[in-house]
């Protein structure tokens, strides 16, 4: 197994549009590193710059210390799983596992022992004989992820491999990724826009937006001190809830206030600089549902979601009608649609960020959950 | 038009194109005496005389040896060149790509008529005249284009991911070229092939033109000096022409069956 290293890569596509920006990343060895964005962040660039199907126009891209910018694919001993698994049509199951074993110059003996060994752990010993046309999408997805394993190779690669799954067997192939990871102990690179997944699975998750990285950290520290506004938003489901406030300070107490709510923080000196713009985001599952009246800010339930563990309310704020604020209330909590209600925000759960630039606000008075 | 006169359409087509095949057919196999009599639609003798003259008082295996060789070698050449050109063309990324496809594409409108006389003269030059290489090469010339502009096309239309899956699982462009795209372009380089065979098999110009001697002629050579000073010999004509359409359009039943729609299904979800 490798450690994978990015340094300084751009990447900027012969029509001119710059898919990866300077882009550093260290990914160690052994680890499952979630690249997670929304579509065109450029995530999936930096997995085929680390495949090495695209070529950086700048900076360089290490394998365990070797340099390898310039190296072809087929040199790299990596593997990849499409999102498309992009099995070779006109193979078997059986020669699709052996191809890149075969293009390795294996013995005809050891090709036939691995592929049944690795179709043994997938449970796809029956469909060896198979075309990938005869197969469900399933098992395709299988086979796909048995072409990379059985390889035995340096890192994987993922590109969006569950996306194409229907949701029931997305969560189960999903749990057994994340065995095959700990089985392996491997070096994995794994694209999804899909942050549930990210958070399940990555011991880091690397957050892009337009080709840059905006935040790398373990997935709770993602969530729960996400660097910026837009991983604060892109994090998390239902999304954070975020206002614009104008601070001022008050007898040692700050004031934050925007059209949907107001309410006064501690000031703990660095935190909140003077006379700037905040952005306050909160969970919605850290808002309490409080009387009419009381509370930060009131607003009128537009809807109801009820997921059946939680319940999902979308408040229409008093002042600020262009704003819903989505609130995580335990199922029981009886809801109606119209009904006027106020809303209060967990103090020790707050996110400031600076509402200009969008950068959390360094040491924060927010006491961490 | 109505529905009902699509059936109707289709037959007189089918029969305008299927009937000078029969009467090619029926001819060769009528009697020198009676071809000038009054035609009938069902032949009252069939005899095999005008094929016995043509291989046993004339010699025709030497042309259609001739034509299998430079028709064979040139389509062999234009697939196996062609693709490798076309997979460059389609997939690499290079300077000038669009330029050289439309250069490709220029070479072969050349009116043949017009580069007959310098072709012969670098023929002549090179020692290649009356020889196979001396047909193979020109032809090529003509064939390539069309080869390499129906795989471009075919290339393009397959799923990226799969020439990458190749690259990943180790294999070089060659080798993924060899082990994954051509095996599932089969429909496109079997098109390719017929068109090929088609085009050289059939050529007159250049065969008439860079040929000396019947040890070198081509079929449709062969058959046009068929023609005496005083007489000319319909029945082996035409019994000839049966001989040289009879393995165009047997290679072109054979290669019709491997062209088969939705051969890259299962590769990609879809």
């Amino acid at each position: 197994m490798a450690s994978i290293a990015l340094q300084r890569v751009s990447k900027t596509f012969h029509n001119g549009q710059v898919a990866v920006r300077d882009v550093t990343l260290d990914i160690a060895d052994g680890e499952l590193l979630v690249l997670l964005g929304p579509s065109g962040s450029g995530k999936s660039t930096v997995l085929r710059l680390i495949a090495g199907l695209e070529i950086p126009t700048s900076g360089r891209i290490t394998i365990d210390g070797g340099d390898v910018t310039r190296v072809p694919p087929q040199h790299r001993d990596l593997a990849m799983v499409f999102q498309s698994y992009a099995l070779y049509p006109h193979k078997s199951v059986r020669e699709n596992l052996a191809f890149g074993l075969r293009m390795r110059h294996l013995d005809a003996a050891r090709v036939a022992a691995r592929v049944n060994a690795t179709a043994a752990a997938l449970g796809i010993e029956a469909l060896l004989d198979r075309r990938p046309a005869q197969l469900s999408g399933g098992q395709r997805q299988r086979v796909a992820l048995g072409r990379a394993i059985v390889r035995e190779p340096r890192a994987f690669l993922f590109d969006e491999p569950l996306s194409n799954l229907d949701p029931v067997l997305r969560v189960a192939t999903r749990a057994e990724l994340a065995v095959l990871h700990r089985r392996l102990s491997a070096t994995m690179v794994y694209v999804t826009h899909d942050q549930e997944e990210a958070m399940t699975l990555g011991t880091r998750i690397a957050v892009m937006r337009d080709g840059a990285i905006e935040q790398v950290a373990p997935a709770l520290e993602v969530y729960h001190q996400p660097a910026n506004t837009f991983v604060a938003r892109f994090v998390g489901s239902p999304a954070m809830n975020l206002w614009t406030c104008a601070s001022s300070r008050i007898e040692g107490r700050v004031r934050l206030a925007s059209r949907a709510l107001s309410i006064e923080i501690e000031d703990t000196g660095a935190a909140v600089p003077d006379g700037i713009g905040v952005s306050v985001g909160v969970r919605p599952h850290d808002i309490d549902m409080v009387p009419h009246g009381q509370g930060d800010g009131a607003g009128r339930i537009e809807v109801v979601e009820t997921l059946g563990s939680t319940t999902v309310v979308h408040l229409r704020v008093d002042g600020s009608p262009d704003e819903l604020v989505r609130v995580i209330v335990p199922a029981d909590t009886p809801m109606a649609a119209d009904q006027v209600t106020g809303f209060r925000l967990r103090r020790d759960r707050l996110h400031l960020f600076d509402a200009r630039t969008g950068r959390r606000l360094a040491g924060d008075s927010v006491r961490r959950p | 038009m109505k529905v009902q006169a699509w059936p109707l359409v289709t037959i007189l087509l089918v029969g305008a194109i299927l009937f000078p095949l029969y009467w090619v057919a029926i001819a060769s196999l009528t009697p020198e005496g009676r071809l000038f009599a009054q035609p009938t639609l069902v032949p009252d003798a069939l005899v095999l005389d005008h094929y016995r003259a043509l291989f046993g008082e004339r010699d025709f295996w030497t042309p259609v040896r001739n034509s299998l060789v430079v028709a064979g070698a040139t389509t062999a050449f234009c697939v196996a060149l062609g693709a490798v050109c076309a997979y460059a063309l389609a997939r690499l990324r290079f300077r000038g790509k669009a330029a050289i496809l439309a250069l490709v594409l220029a070479v072969s409108m050349f009116p043949q008529i017009s580069i007959v006389s310098p072709l012969y003269l670098v023929l002549r030059e090179l020692r290649l005249l009356n020889t196979y290489p001396g047909l193979v090469l020109p032809y090529l010339t003509f064939a390539m284009p069309l080869t390499i502009w129906l795989l471009v096309g075919f290339f393009r239309q397959l799923p990226p991911e799969l020439e990458e899956a190749g690259l990943m699982d180790g294999a070089g462009r060659l080798r993924t070229l060899w082990d994954i795209i051509l095996p599932l372009s089969w429909p496109g380089i079997a098109t390719a092939a017929i068109l090929t065979f088609l085009y050289s098999w059939n050529e007159f110009l250049f065969a008439l033109s860079f040929t000396l001697g019947p040890e070198r002629h081509t079929v449709p050579v062969a058959i046009t000096l068929f023609r005496g000073q005083y007489q000319v010999p319909w029945g082996q004509i035409l019994a000839a022409a049966m001989v040289a359409t009879v393995p165009v359009a047997a290679l072109a039943l054979a290669a019709q069956r491997r062209i088969i729609a939705g051969l890259t299904s299962g590769a990609v979800k879809g």
